[in-house]
């Protein structure tokens, strides 16, 4: 499982908008949508489904980053984006640090294996600083889409 | 550290496999222990306190998993543990 199997390009936010948390998932939701990857009219629910998720433990796991997900019958295969926040957001992370790195997931409700893979991608790039340092420097989307990319071909979270 | 040393295979039986909110309970629960605690899948070894670490994993159901622990807390910390993942 790499980036390129799930992250939809043109839905990567370089400059998040919102300022809380609500605001933050709205709009990585929102983005997905607009690429057409989510049934129409359920933008909403999704939205609904992931900040129930946080409720339930926040998904922001420390230096800074944040993995909000959701399993949900609206999209027909895993489908994430990658959203920046140059501020910060209060996330109510495990180590109590704001959050300027968040990558969400959307999965089919049957699709445990790429779920698990998928996170599990996200989380090996993002123990390695380097490419938690060169995320947080990125402006574009192109710059993102290029690290993601980098990322699939190994360059970060080599096991020491 | 001085202490015990224990090590138990477990086998992840929930049905989203060693998901974030297993993961994040099994590390909730891990910290309570002075102990080091690692996660052994195959030949990834993660440090079990941390969930980033954990979620590297991609435990599936089915799948095994060797729980090291090594401390003065460490039987406690493994029998603590083990319920973690075996009841979940």
């Amino acid at each position: 499982m790499k980036f390129c199997d799930f992250v939809i390009a043109e839905s990567v936010v370089a400059q998040l908008k919102g300022t809380d948390k609500e605001a933050v998932i709205t709009e990585l939701v929102s983005q997905v949508h607009a690429t057409g990857h989510v049934e129409e009219g359920q933008v909403e629910d999704i939205i609904g489904a992931v900040l129930k998720r946080e409720e339930l433990g926040s998904t922001g796991i420390g230096k800074g980053v944040a993995v909000p997900h959701t399993k949900h019958p609206s999209v027909k295969g895993l489908v994430g984006t990658v959203g920046l926040a140059q501020e910060g957001i209060d996330f109510t992370s495990v180590d109590g640090e704001p959050v300027h790195i968040f990558f969400l997931l959307i999965s089919p409700p049957d699709s445990t294996a790429d779920h698990l893979q998928a996170l599990g991608h996200i989380s090996k790039n993002l123990k390695d600083d380097q490419f938690c340092r060169f995320l947080r420097r990125a402006t574009t989307r192109e710059q993102i889409q290029e690290l993601l990319d980098e990322a699939d071909n190994q360059k970060f979270g080599v096991q020491d | 550290m001085s202490g015990q040393s224990v090590e138990r295979r477990v086998e992840v039986n929930s049905e989203g496999g060693l998901h974030f909110r297993v993961a994040s309970l099994f590390v909730s629960c891990a910290e309570r222990f002075s102990s080091e605690i690692c996660v052994v899948k195959g030949e990834q070894k993660v440090n079990g306190k941390s969930i980033m670490e954990l979620m590297t994993l991609a435990a599936e159901m089915g799948q095994t998993l060797v729980l090291k622990v090594k401390g003065s807390d460490a039987e406690v910390a493994m029998e603590a543990l083990v319920e973690v993942i075996e009841n979940k």
